[in-house]
C-alpha cells in the first residue's frame, strides 16, 4: 500500500491505496464520495466522469497514483455553498434531464467542463460534447435542454 | 485486475532503466491499457507511468516538422497543432470522446497499433519518424501489422516528428458504437509526392494505398481516383461491414479526403 494525497473538491485529502486501486474506488470507497458512478467499468459510459485539474476524465480509467497531488473535482462539489443546486443542477431538474439519476453525475460533470470551456455551445457542441456520457433512460433532448438553460441561452417551450 | 507496483518517473532516461526491468509494462493515458488489464489479457508486476516525463510532453515545430511528445494527450494536440498541421488537430480532435481525449496519448495509440486507430494513418500517410528510448523509425517500418510494432522489449516511443504537408485531410467513417474508425484514411500532398495511409479496413493494420499515391501525384483531385480498384482479399470483415463494403469504403474517403485537402 501507498499513500496518496490529492485535492478534492477544494479540502486536502490523502489515504491507502494499492497499485490498481482506480481513482473511482479512491473516492467512493476511500473518501465515501459516492456520487461519482460507475455504470460500465470499461470506459465506454462516462457515468464516472470528474474532473482532474479542470479536465473531464474517466474516473474508472485512471489509477489513483496517476494523479496524485493532482485537483479533483466530482459532483459533491457542484452544488452551491449553501447545500443548494448549482445552476447547471437545476437546469436538470427543471427540463427532466434525469429519470433513474444513473448517468447524471457524469453527464453533469462533462457539460460543466463543455461550459467552462465554452460559455454559449451551439446545440450540436453539446451533442457532440457529450458522446461519451451514456443514458438509457431519457433519450438526451431533454439533457442538452438543461445544458442550453444553464448556458443562459433560450429553450424552445414543449 | 491483478495487483502491481506503480512507478512514476520524470525523465526518459529513467523511465527506460524501469521498463528494461522483469515484467514492466509502460502506461501513457490508460486509456487501453486499464481495459485490458481489468480483463486481465495484461498483468505487468511493474506499472512504468510516462505521464509525469516532462520532455515527452507537448508540441514543437521547427523547420517544417511538428514534433509532438509521445505523453502528449489527444485533446492537447487537437488545440495545439490546430494552425500548423490542422489534419492532424482534427483527427486528433476526433478521437472517441473528450475524456478520453484528455488522457489517451498519441505514444500510446501507436505503440498499440490498433487495426482501426486514427493516428496509425496520419503517422503513415506524413512519413513521420517516431522517435524511442533508443532509436529512429520511418513509419514505413515503424507498423508492423495488427497490433504489431517494430518495438523492442524495453523500447518505448519518446515523440513523434511529422514532416508537416502542403496539404492534408484525415476523414473517417466512425463505427458509430465505440466511434473508433469504420475505415479511415489520411492523405498527405507533399512537394515530392502524395502518400495515402488507410486504417480499419485491413487485417494487416494500417497500410499504404501505392496505386492511389501515383494517381494523385499526378492529378491531386478526387476524380483521379476513378478507375482506380481496391483488392478487398486482405480487408476485415466483422459485424459492421464486410471486406467488399470497407474496400468501398477506402475508395469513397480517399475521394472525400482530397477533396476537403483542397
Ligand atoms: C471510449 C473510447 C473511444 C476511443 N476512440 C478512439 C478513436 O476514435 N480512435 C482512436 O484512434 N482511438 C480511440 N480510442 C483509443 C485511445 O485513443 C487510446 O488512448 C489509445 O489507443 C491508447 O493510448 P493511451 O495513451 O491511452 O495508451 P495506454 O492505454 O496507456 O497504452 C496502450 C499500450 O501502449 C503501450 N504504451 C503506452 N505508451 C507507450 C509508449 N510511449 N511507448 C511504447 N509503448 C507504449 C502500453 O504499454 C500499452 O500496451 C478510444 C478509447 C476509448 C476508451
Ligand atoms: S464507469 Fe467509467 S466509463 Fe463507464
Ligand atoms: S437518467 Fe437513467 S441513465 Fe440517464
Amino acid at each position: 500500500m501507498t499513500q496518496v494525497s490529492m485535492t478534492v473538491n477544494g479540502k486536502p485529502v490523502s489515504g491507502e491505496v494499492e497499485g490498481r486501486t482506480l481513482l473511482v474506488q479512491f473516492l467512493r470507497e476511500g473518501l465515501g464520495l459516492t456520487g461519482t458512478h460507475v455504470g460500465c467499468d470499461t470506459s465506454q459510459c462516462g457515468a464516472c466522469v470528474v474532473h482532474v485539474d479542470g479536465k473531464p476524465v474517466k474516473s474508472c480509467t485512471v489509477f489513483a497514483q496517476d494523479v496524485a497531488g493532482s485537483s479533483v473535482k466530482t459532483i459533491e462539489g457542484m452544488a452551491n455553498a449553501d447545500g443548494s443546486l448549482g445552476t447547471l443542477q437545476q437546469a436538470f431538474q427543471d427540463h427532466h434531464g434525469l429519470q433513474c439519476g444513473f448517468c447524471t453525475p457524469g453527464m453533469v460533470m462533462s457539460s460543466a467542463a463543455l461550459l467552462a470551456d465554452n460559455p454559449n455551445p451551439t446545440e450540436a457542441e453539446v451533442r457532440h460534447h457529450l458522446e461519451g456520457n451514456i443514458c438509457r433512460c431519457t433519450g438526451y433532448h431533454n439533457i442538452v435542454k438543461a445544458v442550453l438553460t444553464a448556458s443562459g441561452q433560450p429553450v424552445a417551450a414543449e | 485486475m491483478f495487483d502491481f507496483e506503480f512507478v512514476k518517473p520524470s525523465s526518459i532516461v529513467e523511465a527506460a532503466r524501469l521498463l528494461g526491468g522483469e515484467g514492466a509494462q509502460a502506461l501513457s493515458g490508460g486509456q487501453t491499457l486499464m481495459p485490458t488489464m481489468k480483463q486481465r489479457l495484461a498483468a505487468p508486476s511493474v506499472l512504468v507511468s510516462l505521464t509525469g516525463i516532462a520532455e515527452m510532453k507537448g508540441l514543437s515545430v521547427a523547420a517544417g516538422t511538428l514534433t509532438v511528445g509521445a505523453a502528449t494527450p489527444h485533446a492537447v494536440v487537437a488545440a495545439e497543432a490546430a494552425r500548423v498541421f490542422p489534419a492532424l488537430a482534427a483527427l486528433a480532435g476526433g478521437i472517441g470522446d473528450p475524456a478520453v481525449r484528455n488522457r489517451g496519448t498519441i505514444g500510446g495509440s501507436i505503440a498499440n497499433n490498433d487495426p482501426s486507430a486514427c493516428y496509425p494513418a496520419a503517422v503513415l500517410a506524413s512519413g513521420a519518424t517516431v522517435v524511442t528510448s533508443k532509436r529512429r523509425i520511418a513509419a514505413d517500418d515503424f507498423f508492423q501489422g495488427m497490433f504489431s510494432t517494430a518495438l523492442e522489449e524495453g523500447e518505448f516511443v519518446t515523440s513523434v516528428a511529422f514532416p508537416i504537408p502542403e496539404k492534408a485531410a484525415y476523414v473517417k467513417f466512425n463505427q458509430p458504437a465505440s466511434r473508433f474508425a469504420l475505415t479511415g484514411v489520411f492523405v498527405a500532398k507533399f512537394a515530392g509526392g502524395v502518400r495515402v495511409a488507410v486504417t480499419g479496413a485491413s487485417n494487416n493494420g494500417v497500410f499504404r494505398w501505392a496505386e492511389a499515391e501515383a494517381a494523385l501525384a499526378k492529378s491531386f483531385t478526387a476524380d483521379a481516383l476513378q478507375g482506380l480498384g481496391v483488392d478487398d482479399s486482405d480487408m476485415i470483415t466483422d459485424l459492421h461491414g464486410t471486406a467488399a463494403y470497407r474496400a468501398n469504403l477506402v475508395k469513397v474517403l480517399t475521394g472525400r479526403a482530397v477533396s476537403a485537402a483542397g
